[in-house]
């Protein structure tokens, strides 16, 4: 078998080989760990560039894991939105990683297995094709994140934890209650043969698969930080160390992702009876997201304080472009994607510095002492901001345009235009005020030894990550194009479960009896000739 | 039966929330454990309730159980074990970081008092 076949579970195996690696290795000296940590990570990124080559032929790649064809077995399903996003995840991986090796990672111990078991996850969850299976890998990334969050420890950070491991547990208890109700709907947790089951499903049903559908939404909007569920999002990511939020910028992007790939495949324009079941929802509650985020980086006290609720208002933005439905709008989200990722990181990151050069005065937003190397911070922080504002040159101007273009034909059109117009400038002014309080305001430092000039090791990270939001702008024309495609690909949900069923699904009726739970048997009621081809509900009379 | 062991679903998860939604990490801690048995109890009913048929097809026997609800039970049991155990030592360290137990490192009378 050629070794290419395997390319789709590297990006999964080779972050958990290198978290294993690293714990047997954990008294060696810190070099070595770092090594191993970085050349693993740096490894992911060759592989996503060639799944994003394969991917991008239009084809999906599909894996079953141990030869157990789908819906039986678990696979992996290789398509441009999964390259897409683990292109990103291993680019941010690096520069966070780089950011982590000056110093950050040895506040406390294990630092890199968590790192890696975090990718080990993400990938994971991008890359899977099985319901069940994505909950498994949504909570070895948490898990991982719980230990990378409260990495260093200190009061703010674990009362911080704390809340963010309490909602997060509740969430996955909500997953599991709505993969348990759409099993016990549909006898199966594939999610292409999940698609093809619910666009089946019967009206005895349907109140339980709409509210199986919902409840999954809450869970992901959860992961992503969605209004009424960010509350969160902010303490813990203005008090973890900097480069665990750099990371955690995808994290939120994770339930985005989810959100996308479940609704535009299992409850999209041809799931029948469930069809668009996220419509009534999704758009109103990004544009209040991405309201109320806004809102809270203006109002914000600390730098990180502020980048949190920046990163808020960009899943706001991005929600709404997958809320809007249409492809224009989908591949608007997808190009804006990597932007918000890669410029929320530079500005975690970025803010851990301006901290370290202000002394006592940390972050907060009080007019402190002049910071040694201010120039290279303000030059940075203008660059940062320019590019989170979404102002031209940088790529948020050019992903907002494209939402802003998309949106001309919905009819949510005042809104979306009003919102995310009076956003944008509201994001200028936070930002901008912020500038102004941390470089302008001065006065002469009492005491010059407290401030900790900037290093070219931690600006370097900074520097890498707006180099990749430019690159977003030199290769708008074919990164645009790929969105594109991506999001026609999305929203031909029939492609991507041929591609895992094998072959043109049959009618339901002819694969039920497989599994003994068919769709025609309704959960709810016993009407016994309706129960009689497969299990009934007390499976005592099955044939 | 079904109807005895929604109800055991239902209660158990009323108590979940009920706890979760309390000031000190010990209830909180305890809710979500009494969450987590509840779906667990829940997945596995998804298979549908049988009594004495196998989980395998075979023709001694008149029919077979759903084994597949049975190994995501397992697994969402171990799962949810592994968190219990982490969020009861993140509760103690905060405990020790805080110097109390509640969820917001303060107790409310003392912030009346403040």
């Amino acid at each position: 078998m050629n070794w290419l076949d395997h390319l789709p579970i590297l990006p999964v195996v080779l972050p958990l080989l290198a978290g294993v690696a690293l714990l047997v290795l954990r008294n060696r000296s810190l070099a070595v760990q770092r090594g191993v940590s970085l050349v693993a990570a740096l490894a992911l990124i060759p592989l996503a560039i060639a799944l994003v080559q394969t991917a991008a032929e239009g084809t999906q790649l599909v894996y079953a894991l141990g030869n157990w064809v789908a819906p039986y077995g678990i696979v992996l399903v290789v398509d441009r939105l999964a390259a897409w996003m683990l292109l990103t995840t291993s680019l941010l991986a690096v520069f966070a990683l780089l950011y982590a090796i000056r110093g950050s990672d040895t506040q406390g111990r294990h630092f890199h297995v968590l790192f890696q078991l975090q990718l080990f996850g993400l990938n994971g969850a991008f890359l899977t094709g099985d319901l069940f299976n994505l909950f498994v890998f949504f909570e070895i990334l948490l898990l991982a994140s719980y230990g990378l969050l409260l990495h260093g420890g200190g009061r703010l950070r674990v009362k911080a934890g704390l809340h963010f491991v309490v909602i997060n547990l509740v969430g996955s208890t909500l997953f599991l209650f709505a993969v348990g109700t759409l099993y016990g709907v549909a006898g199966t947790l594939n999610m292409a043969d999940l698609a093809v089951k619910l666009a089946a499903t019967p009206p005895d049903n349907l109140a339980l698969v709409q509210s199986a559908g919902l409840l999954l939404f809450a869970v992901f909007a959860l992961k992503a930080a969605l209004l009424p569920l960010y509350l969160w999002l902010p303490a813990a990511y203005a008090h973890t160390s900097a480069p665990v939020a750099a990371l955690f910028a995808i994290m939120t992007k994770v339930g985005a992702y989810s959100i996308l790939r479940v609704y535009s495949l299992m409850f999209g324009d041809a799931a029948g009876p469930v069809a668009n079941l996220l419509d009534p929802w999704l758009a109103p509650l990004a544009l209040a997201t991405l309201t109320l985020g806004m809102l809270g980086a203006v109002a914000s006290t600390t730098l990180r304080q502020q980048a949190a609720y920046l990163v808020v208002a960009s899943i706001g933005s991005l929600l709404l472009a997958f809320g809007l439905g249409s492809r224009d709008a989908i591949a608007a989200g997808l190009y804006y994607l990597p932007h918000s990722v890669f410029a929320a990181a530079a500005l975690f990151l970025l803010a851990d510095s301006i901290g370290r050069a202000r002394g006592d005065f940390a972050d907060r937003f009080e007019s402190g002492p002049a910071m040694p190397g201010a120039r290279v911070l303000g030059g940075l922080f203008f660059v940062v901001a320019v590019a989170i504002a979404g102002l031209p040159p940088l790529s948020g101007f050019l992903g907002k345009f494209m939402l802003l273009k998309a949106a001309l034909d919905s009819p949510l059109l005042p809104w979306v235009w009003s919102i995310v117009l009076v956003t944008g400038l509201l994001s200028m002014i936070a930002l901008a005020r912020s500038g102004s309080l941390l470089f302008y305001r001065t006065h002469s430092p009492h005491d010059a030894a407290s401030l900790t000039p900037p290093t070219t090791a931690a600006l370097a990270p900074v520097g890498g990550l707006l180099l990749l939001v430019a690159g977003l702008v030199i290769w708008a024309g074919p990164l645009s194009d790929y969105a594109h495609a991506t999001a026609t690909q999305l929203l031909q949900p029939q492609q991507y479960i041929e591609a895992v069923l094998g072959t043109a699904p049959r009618p339901p009726e002819g694969r039920a009896p497989a599994r003994g739970t068919p769709v025609g048997s309704p959960l709810l009621g016993s009407d016994p000739s309706a129960a009689s081809g497969g299990m009934p509900l007390l499976a005592g009379t099955v044939p | 039966m079904e109807a005895l062991i929604a109800l055991v679903i239902g209660v158990l998860t009323a108590g979940g929330v009920f706890l979760a939604l309390r000031g000190q990490t010990f209830p909180v801690v305890l809710g979500l454990t009494l969450m987590s048995y509840a779906v667990n109890l829940f997945l596995f009913v998804m298979g549908r309730l049988a009594i004495g048929l196998p989980p395998v097809i075979s023709d001694a026997a008149a029919g077979y159980t759903d084994p597949l609800p049975q190994a995501l039970v397992l697994t969402a049991i171990v799962i949810s074990f592994g968190m219990t155990a982490f969020v009861i030592v993140l509760a103690l360290k905060a405990r020790a970081e805080l110097g109390n137990d509640h969820v917001d490192g303060r107790h409310h009378d003392e912030e009346r008092h403040a």
